[in-house]
C-alpha cells in the first residue's frame, strides 16, 4: 500500500531519537526499542513526522503518496479529508499526526484489499454518486464512519427520542449524519442512494430499521 | 517559523509542569488550535497534549454527573445520563460541528474555543482580540453574526459554543488545575465579558487546565431541551440558540426553570432576568413572551444583526412552549 520505502519519502531530515532504520526497505512492523510508538496507517508501521506541525492529511497525501484522502478545505469545513482512525471518523486536516502516535489509522486506499472495491464504493458507481470524484474518498470513510456510529446507537440532532438504543437510518437521519461532507458538484442524492443501500443492507442496519 | 514542541502529557500534574514552558498551550483535539496555528492567530511554542488525562462520564454519589475534560463530544452526547438526566447536554452537542468533529474534540477545548468573528480571523481586519488596540472592524462591518448583548466599543464578538449554552443553563461546575492548585468555579463565571480586553477570554491564570465538568443533581434538567437557529440546517454556527429546562406545577405556574442563549454575546448567557420572571408565575406564552422582554431589554444590536433581538424572543418562547406542552 505505501509507495516504497520510507528512505524515499523523506520523514526525517536528519537523525533524531525517533529514528528507525532507514534502509530503502519495507517499514518495519515492530517498533525498535527505544523508538516512540508509529502510527499504523493501513496496516504499516510509520514514523511520526519530525515537524510536529504536520497534519495527518500531510503525512498521507504528502509524505507518503497516498493521495486518496484528499485536502479541501484544510479548515475543517468540507471533510474531503477524512479518515477512520481505530474506526472513528476524523478529519485528518484538523489532525496533528503526532498526536495519533499509536493509532490505527485507515484511509481510502486501506478499506479493502488492493483490487477490491468495498461494497459502499460499488454503490457510489452504481448510483452516480460523484460527479468530479473529488469529495468521493472521504463521504465513503466518512460514511463507513457514520455507520458505526449508527449501530452502536448514537443519537443525531434529527433523533426525536433520545433515550432510544436504535434508530433507523432514514433519509433525514442520513443526512443530518452526513452533513460535514460537503459536494460541491450537487451529487448529494445519488451520495444519499448509495449509502442508504449500502448500509439497510446489513442486518445489523436492518434490524435498526424494524 | 516559531520553533514548536510536543509532548503528551501522562498525567494532570505533568501537563502543568509542562505547560510552564514559554508559549505553551494545553491541545484537545485540535479542532480550533490546529487551525489557528495554521492562519497564524496562535503561535505557540509548545504543545502539552491533554488528550490522554481524565475522560471519564461518572454518576456521582448526590446524583450528579463527573464528566473528565478529555471525553470527547461524541463520548458525552451519546452517554446514557447524559441523554436520559440531561437531555440539553446531549442534544447542543449532536447540534454542533460534524460528526467526524465531535469525535475529535474535546470537553475542555470546547469550553476553551475561540471566537468564529470573520473579523478575529481575518489578520488584514482590525480586532482586538487578535492584536490589542487595532481597534475593531466588526462594529462598522458587516456583524450580521454578531453580540446583542453584554459587548463593549472593543469587541462585539459571540462566544460559538453550543455545548456551553446547554452547561450554562445546567449550572454546570468547571474544575481546574494549576500551579497553585485546585479550584472549581461556575461555567457561567469562566468566560469574561469583553470590556477593554476582549484578548483576555477566561479568569483561568496562566497554566490552570480545566480537568472535569460537573453536572449537579438538577431534578428538571431530565425535562430540558436545546434549540440552534442557524442559516441552514446542519453544520453552521448559531445565530441564537436557547438551552432550557422547566418544571411546570400541577396547578400550572412554573415551579423552577433554566435559561441560557447562544449567539448573543462574548459568552454563553445564561438568562437570569427571564428566569426571575418567569418563577412562580403561570406557564403561558404571554408570560414566556414577557420573560424574553424582560431578558432583551438591554439588548443593544448592530447594523446588521436587529433581526437578532426578535430571533431571541421567538425562540425563548419556542423552547419554553415546547417544554411546558400541554400546559402552556
Amino acid at each position: 500500500m505505501l509507495v516504497g520505502g520510507l528512505a524515499r519519502l523523506g520523514l526525517r531530515a536528519g537523525p533524531s531519537p525517533r529514528d528507525v532504520p532507514q534502509n530503502g526497505a519495507t517499514p518495519p512492523a515492530a517498533v525498535p526499542k527505544g523508538v516512540d510508538m508509529p502510527i499504523t496507517i493501513n496496516g504499516q508501521a510509520v514514523p511520526i513526522p519530525v515537524d510536529v506541525r504536520t497534519s495527518l492529511l500531510d503525512l498521507l497525501r504528502e509524505q507518503l503518496h497516498l493521495s486518496g484522502t484528499k485536502k479541501g478545505c484544510n479548515q475543517g469545513a468540507c471533510g474531503a479529508c477524512t479518515v477512520l482512525v481505530d474506526g472513528e471518523r476524523i478529519l485528518s486536516c484538523l489532525a496533528l499526526a503526532a498526536q495519533y502516535e499509536g493509532r490505527s489509522v485507515v484511509s481510502i486506499e486501506g478499506l479493502t484489499p488492493d483490487g477490491e472495491l468495498h461494497p459502499l464504493q460499488r454503490a457510489f458507481i452504481n448510483h452516480d454518486g460523484y460527479q468530479c470524484g473529488y469529495c468521493t474518498p472521504g463521504q465513503i470513510c466518512s460514511a463507513i464512519g457514520m455507520a458505526d456510529e449508527l449501530r452502536r446507537g448514537v443519537p443525531s440532532a434529527v433523533t426525536a427520542d433520545l433515550a432510544a438504543t436504535t434508530m433507523a437510518l432514514t433519509g433525514d437521519e442520513l443526512r443530518e449524519r452526513m452533513s460535514g461532507n460537503l459536494c460541491r458538484c450537487g451529487a448529494h442524492n445519488g451520495i444519499v442512494a448509495a449509502i442508504a443501500e449500502t448500509f439497510a443492507r446489513t442486518p445489523a442496519m436492518a434490524e435498526a430499521a424494524e | 517559523m516559531t520553533p514548536l514542541s510536543f509532548a503528551r502529557a501522562a498525567d494532570t500534574a505533568a501537563a502543568i509542569g509542562l505547560a510552564g514552558a514559554p508559549g505553551a498551550r494545553y491541545l484537545g483535539g485540535g479542532t480550533n488550535l490546529v487551525d489557528l496555528m495554521r492562519e497564524t492567530i496562535e503561535r505557540p511554542q509548545a504543545l502539552v497534549d491533554v488528550t490522554g488525562l481524565g475522560s471519564a462520564i461518572e454518576d456521582q454519589a448526590d446524583g450528579g454527573l463527573m464528566i473528565g475534560a478529555a471525553a470527547r463530544n461524541t463520548a458525552i452526547a451519546e452517554h446514557r445520563s447524559v441523554r436520559t438526566r440531561y437531555p440539553a447536554l446531549s442534544r447542543a452537542i449532536l447540534a454542533g460541528a460534524s460528526g467526524q468533529i465531535r469525535n475529535m474534540a474535546t470537553l475542555g477545548g470546547n469550553l476553551m474555543q475561540r471566537t468564529r468573528c470573520t473579523y478575529f480571523y481575518d489578520d488584514a481586519a482590525g480586532c482586538n482580540k487578535r492584536a490589542p488596540g487595532a481597534g475593531c472592524d466588526a462594529i462598522d462591518g458587516f456583524n450580521r453574526i454578531h453580540a446583542i448583548l453584554g459587548a463593549s466599543p472593543a469587541c462585539v464578538a459571540t462566544h460559538p459554543s453550543d455545548l456551553c449554552v446547554a452547561l450554562a443553563a445546567l449550572d454546570a461546575i468547571v474544575h481546574v488545575e494549576g500551579p497553585a492548585g485546585a479550584r472549581s468555579l461556575e461555567l457561567v463565571e469562566l468566560h469574561r465579558l469583553p470590556g477593554g480586553r476582549p484578548d483576555i477570554e477566561t479568569v483561568l491564570a496562566p497554566g490552570e487546565l480545566i480537568t472535569a465538568v460537573e453536572l449537579p443533581a438538577l431534578a428538571l434538567a431530565a425535562r430540558s431541551t436545546y434549540r440552534k437557529v442557524r442559516d441552514r440546517s446542519s453544520y453552521a454556527f448559531a445565530l441564537i440558540s436557547v438551552a432550557a429546562a422547566l418544571e411546570v406545577a400541577e396547578d400550572g405556574t412554573i415551579g423552577d426553570v433554566r435559561l441560557a442563549l447562544g449567539g448573543v454575546a462574548h459568552k454563553p448567557w445564561r438568562a437570569r432576568m427571564a428566569e426571575a420572571a418567569l418563577r412562580g408565575g403561570p406557564a403561558t406564552r404571554s408570560s414566556f413572551l414577557a420573560a424574553a422582554e424582560a431578558e432583551l431589554v438591554d439588548a443593544a444590536p448592530l447594523s446588521h444583526n436587529g433581526f437578532k433581538v426578535e430571533l431571541a424572543r421567538r425562540t425563548i418562547v419556542a423552547v419554553l412552549g415546547e417544554l411546558a406542552g400541554d400546559a402552556a
